[in-house]
C-alpha cells in the first residue's frame, strides 16, 4: 500500500477534481448511502483502542463506534459499515473525492481544514492534547528538555506542525523523522532511531501498550503542546449529511447524561420524561426531521451504547489503555461533553 | 516518374471524398485532435467546476505561505518558518543530490558486476551472477526496507556511537566525519581546480593531434591528473595550508558539528544502487557480447595491447549498444527515488505529500511532482543523447 500511496492520492485527488455528476448538491448522501445499503466510513490504518482490526479481521474501537452508532441510526443495524483503513494523507483525498461518507479518523478540527479542504466537522467525540513518548532512560522531564532531539511524527497531521511551532517558540532544535505508515513510524521509535516519539496523547498511551516489546521503558510526558479536538469529518456543502452525523454524536452523549444504556434502554421507553420520550422516538417528530427513523436514537443506544460505555469499552478502565476520562467526562462531572437538547 | 503521374491520375478521376484516401486521412487527424483537445477542455472545466462546488481552495497561492514544518535533512538552508516553495525546493535538491551520487554509484558498481561477469574465473563470475539474480528480482521497496532496518537496527545508540577512526561516529543516527571548516582558500582552490581541468582537456586535444601527426604519444591522461589535482594542492599549500577541521562531537541527544549521512539516506542510496547496479550489469554484459570475438582477434593481430585493444576497439562499439539502455537506467533510478517516502527522506514526493496535506491542494501538488519529474527525466534524456551521439561509431 505504502508503494502506492502518492499515485493513490494523485488518483483520488484527480478523482475528487473530476467526478462527473457532483458530490454536493443538498442531500444526496443520505439517499446514496440507503441505496448502497451501506456507509463507508475511513478510520485509522491501527490505533489501538481507536481502530484496530480483532483477531477475526472486524473492526473495533472507539473511532469504528462512531460509525457503528451512525449506521444503527441509518440502517438499525450497527454493522452496515465498510471500513476503509486511511492514513493521516490518504484521508482527506478520500473525503473529497468521494470514497468515503465520513472520517472517523482521529481528524482534529482546524480551521484551515473546515475551509480551504471543504469540510466540515461534526461535534467533538474526544478531547486530546499532543504530547511526547520517551524512553525512560533518558531521564527527560519534559518537553523544553528536548532541545537537539530526533523526534519521529507522521506527515500530514497537526501535530507535524505543532512539533515545529513548539521548537520555534522556545528557541530548541530539533530533527524530524517523518514517516506515513504507523507501523514504520513506531518501529522506528521503539528501535531507538528517535529520541522522542510525538502524536495525540491518547495515541501515544494507545501504542505504548500495544507495540512496546516492555511499556515500562517509556513515559508519555504529562505536558501537553496542543489542544487535539478530535471530530469525525464530512464533505462541505450536504447540510443534511452534516446534521445527522450531529446528532448521532449528540444523542450518544445526551444518552449517557440522561443515564440511558445498552442495558436499560428498553424499559426507558416506559419513561414519562418528555425528554426521553422524544430522544427515543416515544414522542415521533425527531427523526422526520432529520430524515431517519424515528427509533434512530434508541437504534444507537441499544446496539452500540451511550459515550461512556463507549469510552470504557475501548479506553477506559474496561480496556487495556486504562486511559481516564478527563475532559472526555459529561460536562456535569467536570469534563467538556456537553450535548444540544434534542428537541 | 511513372507512378507520380498514375497517383495524379487517381487524384484526378476522385470518385467521392470519402473514398480518397489522402482527404479521408487528413480529416481523421483534425478529428483525433479535435477530440483530444475537448477531452482536456471537459476534464479541465469540470476539475474547477467541482473543486468550486466543494469549496476546495484552489490555484498555487499556498506557495508564498508559511510551510511551518520541519525537514529532517536538507542541503539548503530551511526552517519551518520559509514558505512552501522553498520546502519544495529543499526536497527537489535532496532528491537531484540523492540521483546524482545514485547514478554515479551504480555505474560503477553495475560496469564492474558485468565485467566480472564476463570474467574466467569461475567464482568471480558466478558471485557477479548471484549478485545480479537475487538483487534484480526483490522488490526495491522491500530492499529500501531491509537496508533501513539494518542501518538503524544495528548501529548503536549515539551515547554509545562506535568509533572505527577517531571522529569518525557510527550510531543509528546515521555516520558523522569531520570536515574541513569553511577557508578563503576553498574558493581559490575550486577556481584552479577548473582551470586545471580546462588546460588538460587543452593538452588532451594536443596530444591526440600530434599522435595523429606524427604517431608520437604523450602520457596526457596522467598529465591531466596532475594537473586537476596539483594545481588546487599548490594553492592549498601557497595559503599556508590552512586546515581546521570541524569535529562531531556529542551534545545533548545528538552530535553537533561535522558532516554525515542519516540512515535514511543510506538505505535509499545503498537500495537505490545495488538495485539498478544488477541492471546496469547486464546491459555492460550484453554491450560487450555483442562485439564479436573477430574484432579482438583483429585488433590483436595489429598488435594491440589489451587495454587498448578494449578502449580503442571493443568500447567504441559495445557503448553503442550500451548507452541508450543505459539512459532508461538512469531514469528510472531517479523515478525510484520516489521510495524515499516508504523509509522516511525527505524527497521530493515526501515533502510534496505533506504539502498537499496541510494545504489541501492535492491537483496543484501532483501537477507540480509531475512537472520536476518530467523536467529531470528529459534534461537526463537529453545529456545521455548528447553522450550518445558523442561516443557512436562514425559510420561511413
Amino acid at each position: 500500500m505504502t508503494i502506492g500511496t502518492s499515485l493513490r492520492i494523485a488518483v483520488l485527488g484527480l478523482v475528487a477534481a473530476i467526478a462527473v455528476g457532483g458530490t454536493a448538491q443538498a442531500g444526496p448522501t443520505l439517499d446514496k448511502v440507503k441505496q448502497a445499503g451501506s456507509l463507508s466510513c475511513g478510520v485509522p490504518t491501527g490505533v489501538p483502542g481507536f481502530a484496530q482490526p480483532d483477531s477475526q479481521g472486524k473492526y473495533a474501537g472507539f473511532d469504528v463506534d462512531v460509525c457503528r452508532a451512525l449506521s444503527a441510526a441509518l440502517f438499525a443495524d450497527p454493522d452496515k459499515v465498510k471500513y476503509v483503513p486511511l492514513t493521516a494523507q490518504q484521508r482527506f483525498t478520500a473525503l473529497q473525492s468521494g470514497e468515503v461518507e465520513i472520517l472517523s479518523n482521529n481528524t482534529t478540527w482546524t480551521l484551515q481544514r473546515d475551509t480551504d479542504l471543504g469540510f466540515n466537522f461534526g461535534p467533538v467525540v474526544f478531547y486530546d492534547g499532543q504530547g511526547f513518548m520517551v524512553p525512560k532512560k533518558l531521564g527527560v522531564k519534559t518537553g523544553k528538555d528536548l532541545n537537539g532531539a530526533t523526534i519521529c511524527v507522521q506527515p500530514g497531521t497537526t501535530t507535524e506542525l505543532n512539533l515545529a511551532d513548539y521548537f520555534r517558540a522556545n528557541k530548541m532544535e530539533f530533527k524530524p523523522v517523518v514517516i506515513e505508515k504507523v507501523d514504520e513510524i513506531y518501529a522506528a521509535f521503539f528501535s531507538g532511531r528517535c529520541d522522542v516519539m510525538t502524536g495525540d496523547a491518547s495515541a501515544l498511551a494507545a501504542q505504548r501498550i500495544g507495540r512496546a516489546s516492555n511499556p515500562d521503558d517509556y513515559i508519555v510526558l504529562a505536558e501537553r503542546i496542543s489542544k487535539e479536538p478530535l471530530a469525525p469529518v464530512v464533505r462541505h456543502g450536504d447540510e443534511q449529511w452534516h446534521d445527522i452525523v450531529d446528532w448521532v454524536v449528540f444523542a450518544l452523549i445526551q444518552a449517557e447524561e440522561s443515564g440511558m444504556t445498552k442495558a436499560n434502554v428498553d424499559d426507558m421507553l416506559k419513561s414519562d420524561d418528555p425528554n426521553i420520550k422524544r430522544m427515543l422516538g416515544v414522542t415521533p417528530g425527531m427523526g422526520k426531521a432529520l430524515g431517519l427513523d424515528e427509533k434512530w436514537a434508541y437504534n444507537e443506544v441499544k446496539m452500540v451504547g451511550n459515550y461512556g460505555e463507549i469510552f470504557d469499552k475501548h479506553l477506559g478502565l474496561g480496556s487495556p489503555l486504562k486511559l481516564e476520562r478527563g475532559y472526555n467526562n459529561l460536562w456535569t462531572k467536570g469534563g467538556l461533553l456537553y450535548a444540544i437538547p434534542i428537541r | 516518374m511513372a507512378s507520380d503521374s498514375a497517383a495524379i491520375a487517381v487524384r484526378q478521376g476522385r470518385p467521392a471524398p470519402w473514398r480518397d484516401p489522402w482527404l479521408r486521412g487528413i480529416v481523421l487527424q483534425v478529428l483525433f485532435v479535435a477530440v483530444i483537445a475537448a477531452l482536456i477542455a471537459f476534464f479541465v472545466s469540470n476539475t474547477i467546476v467541482n473543486l468550486r462546488r466543494q469549496s476546495i481552495a484552489s490555484g498555487f497561492g499556498f506557495l508564498n505561505r508559511e510551510a511551518a514544518f520541519g525537514i529532517g535533512e536538507s542541503l539548503i538552508a530551511y526552517s519551518p518558518a520559509d514558505t512552501y516553495a522553498r520546502a519544495f525546493l529543499v526536497g527537489l535538491t535532496n532528491t537531484l543530490y540523492v540521483s546524482a551520487i545514485g547514478i554515479v554509484l551504480a555505474t560503477i558498481l553495475g560496469t564492474v558486476m558485468g565485467l566480472a561477469r564476463l570474467s574466467s574465473n569461475w567464482l568471480v563470475a558466478k558471485l557477479a551472477a548471484i549478485y545480479v539474480e537475487t538483487f534484480r528480482n526483490i522488490p526495491l521497496a522491500l530492499q529500501l526496507l531491509f537496508w533501513w532496518a539494518l542501518l538503524r537496527g544495528a548501529a548503536p545508540p549515539p551515547r554509545e556511537a562506535w568509533q572505527p577512526l577517531p571522529g569518525v561516529f557510527v550510531s543509528n543516527r546515521g555516520i558523522l566525519f569531520p570536515v574541513p571548516r569553511e577557508d578563503p582558500a576553498h574558493l581559490t582552490m575550486a577556481i584552479a581546480c577548473v582551470i586545471g581541468i580546462a588546460i588538460a582537456y587543452a593538452v588532451h586535444r594536443w596530444a591526440r593531434r600530434r599522435q595523429e601527426a606524427t604517431g608520437q604519444q604523450f602520457p596526457a591522461g596522467w598529465a591531466g591528473l596532475g594537473l586537476v589535482i596539483g594545481l588546487p594542492l599548490a594553492v592549498f599549500l601557497a595559503y599556508g595550508a590552512p586546515l581546521t577541521l570541524d569535529w562531531p562531537a556529542l551534545r545533548g541527544f545528538n552530535f553537533a558539528g561535522g558532516s554525515g549521512a542519516s540512515p535514511e539516506f543510506g538505505a535509499l542510496l545503498v537500495g537505490l544502487v545495488v538495485y539498478t547496479g544488477t541492471f546496469i550489469a547486464e546491459i555492460v554484459r550484453a554491450g560487450i557480447l555483442a562485439v564479436s570475438w573477430g574484432q579482438s582477434e583483429a585488433a590483436m593481430a595489429l598488435g594491440l595491447r589489451s587495454g587498448h585493444r578494449m578502449r580503442l576497439v571493443v568500447l567504441p562499439q559495445a557503448l553503442r549498444v550500451i548507452v541508450p539502455p543505459m539512459t532508461s537506467e538512469y531514469l528510472s533510478l531517479t523515478k525510484n527515488s520516489s521510495l524515499a517516502v516508504i523509509i522516511g527522506f525527505p524527497d521530493l514526493v515526501s515533502i510534496a505529500n505533506t504539502t498537499i496535506n496541510q494545504t489541501g491542494q492535492a491537483v496543484e501538488g501532483i501537477a507540480m511532482i509531475m512537472a520536476v519529474y518530467l523536467v529531470i527525466s528529459l534534461a537526463i534524456s537529453l545529456a545521455m543523447n548528447l553522450y550518445n551521439r558523442a561516443v557512436a561509431l562514425v559510420e561511413r
